[in-house]
C-alpha cells in the first residue's frame, strides 16, 4: 500500500491556481525528491500531506487515512508525519532538549523521563547531544537544522517531509545536514524532499518529481530523470541545465 | 501662598499612604486583568470565526474611541444596575466607587492591551505556528506553549509603557470620588488649605515612579535587542 497517495489535488489562492490536478504515490521506503522553479507550488504540495495547506479538490491519503476527510484526527495524523522547514522553525524560547520533548509530552503523552531519553538518543544520533541545554539561537544554522530533524524524528514518524532543508544554510553546512538525511533514507524512512541538491537526489532518491506552475510535469525514476535528459520535457531540461550548472 | 509647610505632608502621610496603596492596587489589578482579558480579545480578533472577531473588534474600537472619564461615569451608574439584573435583587447593590473603578479599568484597559497583544502575536512568524501544528500540537497548545511566550517576550516593553500610562490615568477616579493617591491628597489640601505642598508632593511621587519604570523599559528594550 502507498504511504502517501495524492489524487487530482488542486488548490486556489483566490483566482490563482497554486496546485493543478496533482497526482502521485509514494510507497513505503521511497525517497521522492521534488524540484522545480521557485513559485511552482512545491512547498504547497508537500504541506497538503500533513494538512498544513488545505486544498479544494482531490484527495490526499497518508497510510490509508484521508487528510481532508471530516472524521480524520489531524493531530494524530500530523504526529505521524515529521516535517523539516527551510528556516528550521525551532522554538527559540525553549532549550534544544525542550524543543524535542514538548510535543512528545503534550501530543504523545510520554512521561518527562521517557521523552528526555528519546530526545537525548536522537541528539546523539545527529551529533548534538552536548548542545541539549542551549537555546537554538546559540547554534549554527547547520546545527539548528539537525536539531529540527531530531525534533521531527522524536515523534516516531512513518513519513518525513523536507521543504528545502538546506537552502537557508551557508554552503559549508549543507553536507552535515544532507549526511543525516542520507542516513535516514538508507534506513528505509519514507521521505518527500523538496530540494535542488541534485547530488542528494542522485545518491538516494527513488523518484524525482518536477513541478511547474502548480503541475506535476515529471514523475519518473531517478535513473530516467538523470540518465535520459533528452526524454524530459523542455521545461525540465531547462531547469536541470540550470541547477546542474553549479 | 508664601512659605511651604512641609510638616503638613508628614502629618498627612498615613492617610496619603492609604490613597497610594489604592492607586497601586488599582494599577496592578487593572494591568493584570487588562492583559488577561486583552489576550482573550486579541485571540478573538485573530480567530477565523467572523462573528467573534467582529464582536471583539467592535468592543475594542468602542472603548478606544470614548474618553476614559465617560467610561468611568457610565460604569459607576451601570455596574450596580447590571449586578441587580444578574442577581435579581430588589435594589441596586452598593458596590462602592473603589470597586467599580477596578472593574471599569480592567474592562477599559483590556481594549488597549488587546491591540498590544494582537501586534505581539502577529510578530511571531507564521512558520512557528506551522512547526507546532506539524508536530501535532492543537490550536490552544500552539498558542499557550509556542506563540504567546514569544509574543509576550517581544512586547514586554510596550506592556510596561502602557502600564505607566495606566498608572497615571488611575487618578481620573476622582470623578466618582474614589480616594486614590491624588484624591487623598486633594482632600487634605482642601481641609488644610495647603494646595501647593500637597500637589507638589503628589507630582514628585508620580514623577519618581514613572522615571523609574521608564528606565526599566529602556533596559528591557536594550536586552531584547541583544537577544534577537
Ligand atoms: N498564502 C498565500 N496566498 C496567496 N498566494 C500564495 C500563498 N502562499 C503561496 N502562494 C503562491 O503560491 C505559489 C506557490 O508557492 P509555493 O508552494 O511556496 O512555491 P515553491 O515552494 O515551489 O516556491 C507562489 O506563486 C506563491 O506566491
Ligand atoms: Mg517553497
Amino acid at each position: 500500500m502507498a504511504m502517501i497517495e495524492m489524487r487530482g489535488v488542486s488548490k486556489w489562492f483566490g483566482d490563482f491556481r497554486v496546485l493543478d490536478g496533482c497526482t502521485t504515490r509514494v510507497e513505503k521506503g521511497d525517497v521522492v525528491v521534488v524540484c522545480g522553479p521557485s513559485g511552482s507550488g512545491k512547498s504547497t504540495l508537500i504541506k497538503t500531506v500533513n494538512g498544513l495547506e488545505p486544498f479544494q479538490e482531490g484527495e490526499v491519503r497518508v497510510d490509508g487515512v484521508s487528510v481532508a476527510a471530516r472524521g480524520t484526527d489531524l493531530t494524530r495524523l500530523r504526529s505521524r508525519v515529521g516535517m523539516v522547514f527551510q528556516h528550521f522553525e525551532l522554538f527559540p524560547h525553549l532549550t534544544v532538549l525542550r524543543n524535542l520533548t514538548l510535543a512528545q509530552e503534550r501530543v504523545l503523552r510520554r512521561s518527562r523521563a521517557e521523552a528526555d531519553a528519546k530526545a537525548l538518543a536522537l541528539l546523539e544520533r545527529v551529533g548534538l547531544r552536548d548542545q541539549a541545554a542551549k537555546h537554538p539561537g546559540q547554534l549554527s544554522g547547520g546545527q539548528q537544522q539537525r536539531v529540527a530533524i531530531a525534533r521531527a524524528l522524536s515523534m516516531d514518524p512513518v513519513v518525513m517531509l523536507f521543504d528545502e532543508p538546506t537552502s537557508a544554510l551557508d554552503p559549508e553546512m549543507v553536507s552535515e545536514v544532507l549526511d543525516v538525511m542520507v542516513g535516514l533514507a538508507r534506513e528505509g524512512m519514507t521521505m518527500m524532499v523538496v530540494t535542488h541538491e541534485m547530488g542528494f537526489a542522485r545518491q538516494v532518491a527513488s523518484r524525482v518529481i518536477f513541478m511547474d506552475q502548480g503541475r506535476i510535469v515529471e514523475d519518473v525514476a531517478k535513473d530516467a530523470f538523470f540518465g535520459a535528459p533528452q526524454e524530459r520535457s523542455p521545461r525540465a531540461q531547462q531547469f536541470l541545465s540550470k541547477v546542474l550548472a553549479h | 501662598m508664601t512659605d511651604l509647610d512641609l510638616g503638613v505632608i508628614a502629618t498627612a502621610l498615613p492617610y496619603l499612604w492609604k490613597g497610594f496603596a489604592y492607586t497601586l492596587e488599582l494599577t496592578v489589578t487593572a494591568a493584570l486583568g487588562g492583559i488577561f482579558f486583552g489576550t482573550l480579545l486579541a485571540l478573538a480578533r485573530l480567530s477565523g470565526t467572523r462573528p467573534l472577531a467582529l464582536a471583539a473588534a467592535g468592543y475594542v474600537n468602542l472603548m478606544r474611541s470614548v474618553p476614559l472619564v465617560l467610561v468611568i461615569f457610565w460604569f459607576y451608574f451601570l455596574v450596580p444596575l447590571i449586578l441587580q439584573g444578574i442577581t435579581g435583587a430588589e435594589r441596586p447593590p452598593a458596590v462602592g466607587a473603589e470597586r467599580t473603578a477596578i472593574v471599569t479599568f480592567i474592562l477599559f484597559e483590556a481594549a488597549y492591551f488587546c491591540e498590544i497583544v494582537r501586534a505581539g502575536i502577529q510578530s511571531v512568524p507564521r512558520g512557528q505556528v506551522h512547526a507546532a501544528h506539524a508536530l501535532g500540537l492543537g490550536y490552544a497548545q500552539t498558542m499557550r506553549l509556542v506563540v504567546l511566550p514569544q509574543a509576550f517576550r517581544n512586547m514586554l516593553p510596550v506592556l510596561l509603557t502602557q502600564t505607566i500610562v495606566l498608572f497615571q490615568d488611575t487618578s481620573l477616579v476622582y470623578v466618582i470620588s474614589a480616594t486614590d493617591f491624588v484624591g487623598a491628597a486633594a482632600k487634605v489640601a482642601q481641609r488644610d488649605s495647603r494646595l501647593v505642598e500637597m500637589y507638589l508632593f503628589v507630582a514628585l511621587v508620580y514623577l519618581a515612579i514613572c522615571l523609574l519604570l521608564s528606565q526599566l523599559v529602556r533596559r528591557l528594550q536594550r536586552r531584547a535587542a541583544v537577544v534577537r
